[in-house]
């Protein structure tokens, strides 16, 4: 049997959700597979307040936002959602399969959004491989969702936003982390989040590296150095770090899986942390009806998915025929939000990783 | 320096502390707020439009400290965690700071707290004169900081749990 | 270890189960997931690698990458991060690639 349905959107994270809630409200039929038991995506384990503007829920802690797109689309009579799914193909004749329910199952639908995010980058060095070097998504998992202490002392590489958060809510476990280790000369995340973890105490090393990792059957310590303008270890700056945990906040890149199954045009472009899909001004790919939303189509905040998620579903909808008249300027109004969002120096990679996004269309 | 350690400079607080003159005369809202990110709550959060950040949502907040009455309800709308309210006018020895606290065990008032600074370094036990709560899915607290007139701007955390 | 007061998160477990964990007892709940569950008894060393035989932990908490494949219920290159805990669920330390049952 296959399941039809006019818009079929893949992960119910911060932008498969909002993709689901904006389609519907223009009337559109959506299904909403997600991978994992509980829809939410990596919201779930956000316990800080978002930035943003109120359009974006700012000032509102991530779970929360969460929670709230969730029961919206729970209430919703036009949202289905399967949980536990995990969609794996995209055929050539637009049917797509998933596991749902422990069958093997075919959906067809009319128009596909793809948000399936991202994944954690890993990081090379000695004795990467050890339990307990975790992703510092893991570690957020373990902690905000599972409940768990992690760790008695982490060290933290990486000074993103991930890195610097992560930081925060150890502190808030009670969980003591040695130092944040950062290979750049500069903290990528918000400084207002380094600063607060700084008056907690938890000490920023710009220009440091993990030169190994060490333990018999699990994590024990660390060896990091400071590094010179050559990214080479400085020698007498060595550092032993004892921790049960290293948490990796090296980035993330896009799960973009599917896109490339799908045909879609496809390039890397540095700046959005790997391999993306050519999108037009819609979010539509280079694959008729197929649209992006979210990290899928470069890393970003949460703030911009929802948005994005925004902007696919009322694209998606709008081309179906449905919100004639309204659709056009819901989309431009979601357009003039991202524009906002990226518009600061925050936004300079966003903005130059487009640019080369958008020369990819000109490209046969 | 702030972008590769996390600590603004005297340079940086020095733009964004309002007049002695001002701290003198009541309390006042600090914003340490230095970066350019896309980021408003703090606009919305004023109920006397104190704080400005223009068209731009990208814009460092600006406070007009005429209008700002030192009411705290930034501290606790922040998402950055990075307002503050400073009082120099209740006595010539001490000054009143009130601090954003998401931690847990709470102190309570009449206690004493570890201060500490910007870098987390201990700066003395200090009288909590006040816990509020943000309530609800706000969730974070402020403390306010009986702490001597000259570390009033220096005191901006205090260290979890070991009230006395 | 199990986070007992937050200041911003409420755990709701659910109900206590024990289950094996190489033949020994350990104590979880029905809304843990099995690393949640040994993470907590302090089990770190969930299998070993197939060709080096290096210990391995997870990595992504996720179900995304492979790092904490177990055998649980007889069955091999389970992702023990996002299945929950279940009374009397026999989980072991999966060396090697495991063998996939199809029954």
């Amino acid at each position: 049997m296959i399941k039809e349905i006019e818009i079929l959107i893949i992960g119910a994270g911060p932008a498969g959700l909002s993709a689901a809630l904006s389609a519907s409200s223009l009337g559109a039929k959506v299904l909403l597979c997600e991978r994992d038991e509980l829809p939410g995506g990596q919201l779930v384990k956000q316990t800080h307040k978002f930035f943003g503007s109120e359009k974006q829920h700012a000032g509102t802690r991530g779970f929360h936002i969460g929670k709230m797109l969730l029961d919206s689309a729970n209430s919703d009579p036009n949202i289905e959602i399967w949980t536990d799914t995990t969609v794996l193909g995209i055929y050539p004749d637009g049917v797509i399969t998933c596991e749902h329910d422990g069958r093997h199952c075919k959906i067809k639908p009319q128009r596909t959004i793809i948000a399936t995010g991202a994944a954690e980058k890993f990081l090379t060095f000695p004795g990467n491989d050890l339990p307990g070097i975790y992703g510092a998504g893991a570690v957020q998992t373990l902690m905000n969702v599972g409940g768990i202490k992690p760790a008695e002392r982490v060290l933290m590489v990486g000074a993103g936003n991930i890195g610097l958060i992560v930081s925060y809510q150890l502190k808030q476990a009670d969980v003591e982390v040695a130092a944040v280790i950062e290979a750049t000369p500069r903290i990528g995340g918000y400084l207002v989040h380094a600063s607060k973890i700084r008056r907690a105490g938890i000490p920023i090393k710009t220009c440091y590296t993990i030169l190994e990792a060490y333990g018999t059957d699990k994590l024990e310590g660390a060896k990091i150095a400071k590094i010179d303008a050559n990214w080479q270890p400085i020698a007498g700056t060595e550092e032993d770090v004892k921790c049960d945990v290293i948490c990796l906040a090296v980035g993330l890149t896009p799960l973009s899986e599917l896109c490339w199954q799908a045909g879609c045009k496809m390039a890397f472009v540095r700046e959005l942390s790997g391999h993306v899909p050519y999108v037009d001004s819609n979010l539509e790919t280079s694959v008729p009806g197929l649209y992006c939303a979210g990290d899928v189509g470069g890393i970003e905040e949460a703030s911009a998915a929802m948005v994005e998620g925004r902007l696919a579903g009322f694209s998606a909808a709008g081309s179906l025929g449905y919100g004639e008249g309204t659709a056009a300027a819901k989309q431009e109004e979601a357009r003039a939000e991202l524009t906002a969002l990226r518009s600061g120096p925050m936004g300079e990679k966003i903005r130059l990783g487009q640019q080369k996004v958008a020369e990819m269309g000109s490209v046969k | 320096m702030l972008i590769n350690d996390g600590v603004p400079t005297k340079e940086d607080l020095e733009k964004v502390f309002p007049s002695e003159e001002r701290m003198a005369k009541g309390p006042v809202s600090v914003i340490e707020c230095f970066q350019k990110i896309p980021c408003n709550p703090c606009v919305k959060a004023c109920p006397r439009g104190a704080i400005d950040i223009g068209c731009d949502i990208n814009n460092v907040p600006s406070l007009d400290d005429a209008k700002c009455n030192g009411c705290g309800i930034c501290i606790l709308r922040c998402p950055g965690l990075a307002i503050f309210v400073v009082d120099k006018s209740c006595s010539k020895e001490f000054a009143i700071v009130k601090i954003p606290f998401e931690y847990i065990p709470l102190p309570e008032k009449g206690q004493l707290a570890c201060g500490l600074d910007r870098e987390g370094k201990e700066l003395g036990w200090f009288e909590v004169t006040q816990v509020i709560s943000g309530g609800g899915t706000n969730m974070t607290h402020a403390i306010a900081l009986k702490v001597p007139q000259e570390l009033a701007m220096e005191v901006r955390n205090i260290k979890v749990g070991g009230y006395k | 270890m199990r986070i007992e007061n937050h200041p911003i998160l409420n755990f709701e477990r659910g109900e206590k189960v024990t289950f094996f964990y190489n033949g020994k007892e350990i104590e979880g709940y029905t809304n843990e997931t099995i690393v949640d569950a040994l993470h907590a008894a302090g089990i770190r060393k969930l299998g070993t690698s197939p060709e080096l035989h290096r210990p391995r932990g997870l990595f992504c908490a996720i179900g995304n990458c492979s790092s904490c494949f177990m055998t649980v219920d007889g069955q091999a290159n389970m992702r023990v991060c996002v299945i929950k805990c279940r009374e009397g669920m026999k989980v072991e330390e999966q060396h090697g690639r495991g063998v996939v049952r199809y029954d």
